[in-house]
């Protein structure tokens, strides 16, 4: 019997039927991919919301070009093997083009920057919905965030004023110009999506593993220190050890944790165990305690 | 292990925010770094004890006014349950957004300030949790230490709340009392010594009891039709899959069906999940079933066993939760959502307000105003298929969206 009583199985119950209801509500949905886990359960979601038939959307990655270079090797592999459609637009090209200016200083990230891409993009597709990896339990921003969360024409949050959603009721209606960000796996937190990657055996990029690398302490947080994205003072020494990252965003905001953890029923035991939240380890967030919230407001994801 | 989503109710400052925050601290939920700058803002502000409000008000507004004013979903799992608490706010302005958090939520905590009893919102959050009957309620009576943990003061607030429960309109529902302290953490994970005249469970203790079998309405399926799923493929070249989610009751290969609303009969062939087999979907299976014959089936058709009919009618009454600051008055056109189906909708007549404090009906009623609850009359374009909100929770009820703006400007229950 196909039954709906355990925990990921209700929530993955849950995420294909908003998958479907994308599919059946807008006329140009994209799925957002940044090759981070949470956008590959997405991706393994849709997969599985449509079988026989294919994905009836593409795929997009915001490429902020400081990527680790296992997250697009994994990418560019991962579209290859499902058959399905991807767009890249890069953050360097806004840069060039002179529309977003580059950060300086030892926290200098491109984090920020990809909101112009990303709207850019949605417009330049004429996308009416896209679908985020992005989860309730991850910061107390999105905590208040919806399933279908509607974004005026100029890609805005207005977080005061949100469609209530009842029962599975999402409501999709918008109007020209305007475009929804889907929210599928809203409702479930790291553990559930590690737990959902070790059931369906699905496969990650290598950087989520425990690994050797030359990395920097800096604010009690562990930087890379390969491919020189990430600034580095002089008198900040390189030293090598076992790390894994929690996630794959833009490697100048993203930290590295010690990690032994080699498989994913390791990773799993690990996060069950840890008292540091995910994005405890994202320096975007520590900027102030309102930072995802402001930059929601801006058209962030 | 299950999941179990709770909505909590309660007016401002009765301590909302502070129980979940104590609930996430004493169930070791929260990760060091957010206790971290729990504690870092509790200092800074001044306070002698940790704010644990801080933890779930997670708009600046919200801090700065120090209410919750947006619904927030907080998680968290003890070895046997995972749970959703959707915490909603108090105010009555935001009405809206706990009949919101009560509609997805199988369990409510309606609080209580001890010092003030039982008080007018209180019998609306009761009211609201009633008519969307929400089966399992623990009043939790907060703030016992400000009166040295009084069992009178407690007694008192039960007797007046069992005078409300007397007016309820669904009688099944359950309600427990339990006399909590969310800033000491008494009776919230851990009982406390301090109330030993008490000696029914604590709050955490009683929601890890419920039984899930126990919450959900078990009615009789019901398969909206979602997507159509055509491969077009050399491997599945006549495949015509019919994708949705089982409301309701269960459906099984071989089932005799009638699909709506062309009345045609037929049979289930197959029932799939990805690329699996099933012989039976279980009610909130997102599946894709196949039919015997080849028959006519598009988005927002309904897939019900044969006997087993909801009505089918062009006219329905609910009870509607209004929730948008422009009137809904007679001969006023939205659009119904019911389920994933879309028709326009005329407003035929508001029977009468009703007041969610159960203070009566009002008659002879204009227009409906923000957070106004009333029975009204709506006249359909065409057709929808529907069960009774008290039989069918999810086939039972819809949401309106205004033609102009595209909001969803209310919620009804079908009568």
């Amino acid at each position: 019997m196909k039954k709906d009583t355990s925990h990921i199985n209700s929530l993955e119950n849950e995420a294909i039927y908003i998958m479907r209801e994308v599919a059946a509500q807008f006329e140009k949905p994209v799925l957002l991919f940044s090759g981070g886990k949470d956008s590959i359960t997405l991706v393994r979601l849709a997969v599985k919301a449509f079988y026989p038939a294919k994905v009836p959307f593409p795929l997009m990655h915001i490429d902020t070009g400081h990527n680790f270079p296992e997250t697009i090797e994994f990418r560019d592999r991962l579209v290859k093997e499902l058959g399905l459609e991807l767009i890249v637009r890069n953050v360097q090209d806004s840069i060039d083009e002179g529309k977003v200016k580059e950060e300086s200083g030892r926290y200098a990230s491109r984090n920020m920057l990809q909101t112009t891409t990303l709207l850019d993009a949605l417009e330049e597709f004429k996308f009416d919905a896209a679908i985020g990896g992005a989860r309730r339990d991850e910061e107390k921003a999105r905590a208040k965030e919806r399933i279908f969360s509607v974004r005026d024409d100029f890609g805005q949050w207005d977080e005061k004023n949100q469609r209530p959603e009842l029962f599975d009721m999402l409501n999709g209606e918008i109007d020209l110009g305007q475009n929804v960000r889907v929210f599928p796996i809203s409702n479930w937190t790291e553990l559930d999506v590690w737990s959902y990657i070790e059931k369906e055996n699905i496969e990650i990029p290598s950087i989520y593993f425990a690994h050797k690398r030359k990395v920097f302490l800096r604010d009690g947080m562990i930087w890379s220190a390969e491919d020189g994205i990430v600034y580095r003072d002089e008198d900040e020494e390189v030293i090598e050890e076992m790390v894994r990252f929690r996630t794959v965003g833009d490697m100048s905001c993203t930290a590295a944790v010690l990690s032994d953890a080699v498989s994913i029923s390791k990773v799993v035991e690990e996060i069950r165990d840890s008292s540091i939240s995910e994005r405890g380890a994202r320096i975007d967030d520590k900027r102030s305690e309102a930072a995802m919230e402001k930059r929601k407001q801006q058209g962030y994801f | 292990m299950e999941v179990l989503k709770i909505a909590t109710a309660g007016s401002v400052d009765d301590g909302k925010s502070t129980l979940i925050g104590r609930i996430l601290y004493d169930t070791k939920s929260l990760t060091t770094d957010k206790l971290e700058a729990i504690e870092k803002t509790s200092k800074q502000r001044g306070y002698d004890y940790l704010d644990f409000s801080l933890a779930t008000d997670g708009l600046v507004a919200e801090r700065e006014q120090g209410i919750t004013i947006d619904v927030a979903h907080i998680y968290f799992s003890t070895k046997k349950k995972s749970y959703i608490i959707a915490d909603t706010p108090g105010h009555v302005e935001y009405t809206r957004n706990m009949v919101t958090g009560a509609s997805t939520s199988q369990a409510s905590i309606i609080l209580i300030d001890a010092r003030k009893g039982v008080i007018e919102q209180t019998n609306r959050h009761f009211f609201i949790n009633n008519l969307l009957r929400v089966k399992d309620i623990v009043v939790a009576i907060n703030k016992m230490d400000l009166v040295d943990y009084s069992e009178e003061v407690y007694n008192k607030i039960k007797a007046d709340f069992s005078e409300l429960m007397s007016k309820r309109d669904y009688q099944d529902q359950k309600i427990t009392f339990i006399p909590v302290s969310a800033l000491k953490g008494d009776n919230v994970v851990n009982k406390t010594d301090k109330m030993p005249w008490y000696t029914g469970e604590a709050l955490l203790e009683h929601l890890e009891a419920i039984d899930k079998a126990d919450i959900f309405n078990v009615g009789t399926p019901r398969f909206p039709v979602q997507y159509v799923i055509r491969p077009k493929t050399e491997e599945f070249h006549d495949y015509r899959g019919y994708a949705g989610k089982v409301y309701g009751g269960d459906l099984s290969v071989g089932d005799d069906i009638i699909v709506l609303p062309s009345k045609t009969r037929s049979k289930i062939k197959d029932i799939y999940f990805y690329d699996e087999k099933y012989e039976t979907a279980s009610r909130r299976s997102s599946v894709t079933i196949t039919l015997e014959n080849d028959i006519n089936v598009s988005r927002g058709d309904m897939i019900v066993k044969e006997g087993d009919l909801p009505t089918i009618d062009k006219q329905f009454t609910a009870n509607v939760c209004w929730m948008d600051t422009d009137e809904l008055r007679p001969g006023g056109k939205y659009v119904v959502q019911h389920g994933i189906n879309k028709v326009l909708a005329k407003v035929d007549r508001i029977n009468h307000k009703i007041h969610p404090d159960y203070s009566g009906f009002e008659k002879d009623v204009t227009g409906l105003g923000i957070n106004d609850i009333a029975s009204v009359t709506f006249k359909l374009n065409k057709p929808i298929f529907y069960d009774q909100f008290k039989n069918h929770r999810t086939n039972g009820s819809f949401i309106l969206i205004d033609t102009q703006s595209n909001n969803t400007v209310g919620a009804g229950f079908i009568q």
